[in-house]
């Protein structure tokens, strides 16, 4: 685990993503092929279960401290990450070295060695580990433990790291580690081995994601050349049937064929070695519903019969990746979309399967006014996809473009103010906002993004000197700055004050020409719930 | 109340004298020379010998300055005034104010742990202790800066095996002196901010010398190979540092700690080396004044009240002052 802590503190050390990349290719030349598969499952944020809740661990590291409960809260208020605020409370060999080293598979074991445990058993093994480690191993230890442990690398990173060690190509060692992999039963030989076969089946395809459009339409030349398609918010998933198995991953990567039994349907009519391309979504009388009613569906264990009669899903499909077993990626885009055509010409998938519409337009202007109300028809705007497309790997520029449509936007005031966490810990980052409702302000969403570092630093002094009270972590400030609050939905809820919730509430601009007095109203955003929700 | 603060600052109204005011008053008496204690504008200034360089240099060198030693007395209208050493920078201070039996003491701002050079801290026993809280949190575990200045070291040579030089940004008073001191036996290929040659120059007329040379105008910045240079942290990030070529960049700071705060100042290595007590030393300090009466002044001052009163059943409270709640620039 040294090594890897080493890893952990250079990686930490440096933004150059070219020096990532060699500290990371130097620890895979020196680190143990076990390890390897550890340390791969770290880096890309494949971790075991966090084993209990943070409340008896709170409790545990406060007391092995020796400290009360509350001072150990103060404490997370500032340090801003409970892993770290652990370790750094029951560190008791800050002037010592590490202990003797662990492979960093005994760790993995022993958190999950710890899920099936006694509580009591549990405190005895974790008083252990804190008493023998220090530093960055301990705080990786409790990172791991909080279930929270993520490292300042992206997959991307990881993989080239890996292309180079292996010299293979990024986009084959992207293919081999998608979907979830265990490092107990994955050896890296195997997992990395240059044969295709030995690819495992559950294995989805990298998903091919798009850019949002930064350039004119003009550049983009005839749009006869292009396939549009709505652009739907659902979540992005893969269909996999191969070898007599269904599989349905998400974007996240992420397997959910429990969660969505309406699609088991599909073993029976799909051909083995198929691969599909598309977005999930709940769909009723012919139009898709509400994110809102997707988001009641992924947080559930168990799919009861009254969800799938209210939040039915299907899957608006769009591109075909393997058909027949042979992977279609290389295809142009219209030759992949009319085998997709005719696969789903077939009536009995037709009740979970929905062919994703080419819209067509004229010219890019009548594109572009289709775009600016795309609210309207359920979509949030365009897909723009060149018809010789190849399928690609990860986000690249130039065959597919997403055009979303602008925002919806109010002007809202600053009430509370909460440091943020990880790199904004001990930093105003987190604000409410609020609408009048007569000369009463009252919240209606939290944005945590869309200010500049140098516009925080500013508003975090603002903050400060403008407290009126201290609710822990929580200030509520002085009513006087307004922000222009951008959001892509509108939607009506319970659980709100106002009885709306927004979707992606961000800032868009901080208004400092504006004074509280001119922020919009609980009717503004009623009359929008009117126009745009559901 | 022998002590009170007052619009200007610390207050004995028996001595009628002023410690560490932060508006200008007839009398003061100087803990350290940290801008936030020692302020402009005084017609009278007492403080210790390795104190009064540092006051020159910074406030002018026309300022009324009369110095004491360690453990000297001095007697103002009856009440007795001591300077002991609080181990924060050189020539730092706690003040220990006796009157008629009653004690009480201004730490100022001090550490317990050993940097190599700065006399150590002695703790003084009285009634009445006012104590900073700048990490009063369980959070904050400092190593000795001893030991800290050997990873300094090692870094540094990491960095010269790659060619690259080595910026440190550190305060030009106290952690600058204490890693120079570090270095006596090396050294070569050392540079210093003006800021700390500064200091360093006025260190000498109280016979302190310090190795590194002074980057002026004429220094040739773009032929430094390898070499270490002392800068505060004000210099970060500014087109004076910019022309030292490749570089890398730690800053010594008891904020380092924490992750976030490392992460945010982007860069390369930060060394938790504090002039300032972590939790378990102040806990010490506290006790080994043997003080019924805590004051607790800029930093986490609300929770260490509280945890002192819980904890060792003190009559702790929370006393404001305009001192800085932090290791603040200090240029």
């Amino acid at each position: 685990m040294n090594a890897f802590a080493q890893l952990f503190e250079a990686l930490d050390e440096t933004t150059k993503t070219n020096t990532k990349v060699q500290l990371m290719l130097e620890y895979f030349r020196s680190a143990h092929d076990e390890d390897k598969m550890f340390a791969i499952a770290i880096l890309t944020g494949n971790k075991p279960k966090r084993p209990f809740s943070t409340t008896l661990l709170r409790e545990w590291a406060a007391e092995y401290a020796g400290i009360p409960l509350w001072l150990f809260e103060e404490s997370y208020f500032v340090a801003g990450d409970l892993g770290e605020t652990i370790a750094l409370v029951v560190d008791r060999n800050v002037d010592m070295g590490n202990e003797e080293d662990q492979p960093l598979s005994a760790v993995f074991s022993l958190i999950i060695a710890l899920q099936k445990m006694e509580a009591a058993e549990q405190q005895q093994a974790i008083y252990k580990e804190w008493s023998r480690l220090t530093g960055t191993s301990l705080f990786l230890f409790n990172k791991m433990l909080t279930g929270s442990l993520r490292v300042g690398v992206s997959k991307k990173l990881v993989i080239k790291a890996l292309a180079q060690y292996l010299e293979q190509d990024e986009g084959a060692i992207t293919h081999r580690m998608m979907g979830k992999w265990n490092p107990f039963s994955t050896q890296f030989n195997e997992m990395f081995s240059a044969s295709e076969a030995a690819i495992a089946h559950h294995t989805p395809y990298p998903f091919y994601l798009a850019y949002p459009l930064d350039q004119s339409f003009d550049d983009l030349g005839h749009i006869q050349d292009w396939v549009l398609e709505k652009k739907l918010d659902g979540i992005r998933g893969q269909i996999i049937f191969r070898n007599n198995e269904l599989f349905i991953w998400s974007r996240g990567e992420d397997l959910l064929t429990d969660k969505f039994p309406e699609f088991n349907i599909l073993q029976q009519y799909l051909p083995n070695g198929t691969v599909i391309d598309g977005e999930i979504i709940p769909w009723k009388d012919g139009q898709p519903l509400p994110f809102s009613v997707m988001q009641t569906r992924i947080g559930r264990k168990n799919v009861t019969p009254k969800f799938l009669k209210e939040a039915p899903l299907v899957m608006v499909c769009y591109d075909l990746l393997e058909f027949e077993g042979k992977d279609m990626r290389t295809e142009p885009l219209s030759v992949r979309r009319a085998q997709l055509i005719e696969l789903l010409a077939n009536p009995a998938l037709q009740d979970v399967l929905l062919l994703s519409e080419e819209m067509v337009f004229p010219t890019w202007e009548d594109a572009k006014a289709f775009k600016n109300t795309a609210r309207h028809y359920n979509s949030e705007g365009l897909m723009l996809k060149k018809r010789n497309s190849i399928y690609e790997t990860g986000r690249k520029r130039g065959g597919w473009w997403k055009w979303k449509t602008d925002p919806l936007s109010i002007d809202a005031v600053m009430i509370y103010a909460q440091s943020g966490h990880g790199r904004r810990a001990n930093l105003f980052t987190d604000y409410t906002f609020a609408v009048w409702d007569g000369d009463v302000l009252v919240p209606f969403a939290k944005a945590y993004s869309g200010l500049t570092d140098k516009e925080i630093d500013q508003l975090d002094r603002w903050i400060k000197q403008h407290t009126i009270e201290k609710f822990g972590p929580v200030r509520s400030v002085q009513a006087v700055q307004v922000f222009e609050i951008g959001f892509e939905g509108i939607n009506k809820s319970t659980r709100h004050k106002l009885g709306v919730a927004l979707r992606f509430p961000r800032i868009l601009r901080w208004r400092q020409d504006k004074t509280a007095q001119d922020a919009n109203t609980k009717a503004d955003l009623l009359e929008m719930l009117v126009l745009y929700g559901s | 109340m022998l002590i009170t603060v007052s619009e200007n600052g610390w207050y004995c109204a028996q001595a009628d004298v002023y410690i560490d005011p932060w508006k200008p008053v007839p009398r003061a008496l100087i803990t350290h020379g940290h801008s936030d204690h020692a302020r402009p504008g005084h017609q009278y200034y007492l403080c210790h010998v390795d104190t009064k360089p540092v006051l020159k240099a910074r406030l002018g060198p026309e300022i009324v300055c009369e110095t004491v030693q360690y453990n000297e007395s001095k007697y103002i209208n009856g009440v007795q005034f001591s300077f002991h050493p609080a181990g924060h920078v050189l020539g730092s201070a706690q003040i220990r104010i006796e009157y008629k039996g009653e004690i009480w003491v201004i730490t100022g701002d001090y550490k317990l742990l050993p940097d190599g050079f700065t006399p150590l801290f002695e703790p003084v026993k009285c009634h009445h202790f006012i104590t900073e809280s700048t990490f009063a949190l369980p959070i904050y575990k400092f190593k000795a800066p001893t030991l800290i200045f050997d990873e300094l070291v090692q870094w540094w040579q990491h960095n010269q095996s790659q060619n690259l030089n080595t910026v440190v940004l550190c305060y030009s008073l106290g952690k600058a002196q204490a890693i120079l001191h570090h270095l006596r036996d090396h050294p070569n290929n050392i540079y210093l901010h003006g800021a700390v040659a500064n200091l360093n120059d006025a260190f000498s007329e109280n016979g302190y010398h310090f190795v590194g040379e002074r980057i002026s105008s004429d220094t040739n910045k773009e032929s430094m190979k390898g070499a270490l240079i002392l800068a505060p942290p004000s210099a970060f990030g500014t087109p004076w540092m910019r022309k030292f070529g490749d570089y890398e960049v730690a800053m010594c700071s008891g904020w380092m700690q924490l992750r976030g705060q490392r992460r945010r100042l982007g860069v390369e290595k930060g060394f938790v080396y504090s002039d300032h007590c972590d939790f378990s030393s102040l806990n010490e300090a506290v006790q080994l004044s043997q003080a019924e009466n805590v004051y607790v002044t800029h930093g986490y001052e609300t929770q260490y009240v509280q945890w002192l009163r819980e904890q060792y059943h003190l009559n702790a409270q929370v006393m404001k002052t305009q001192h800085d709640n932090a290791e603040q620039e200090d240029e």
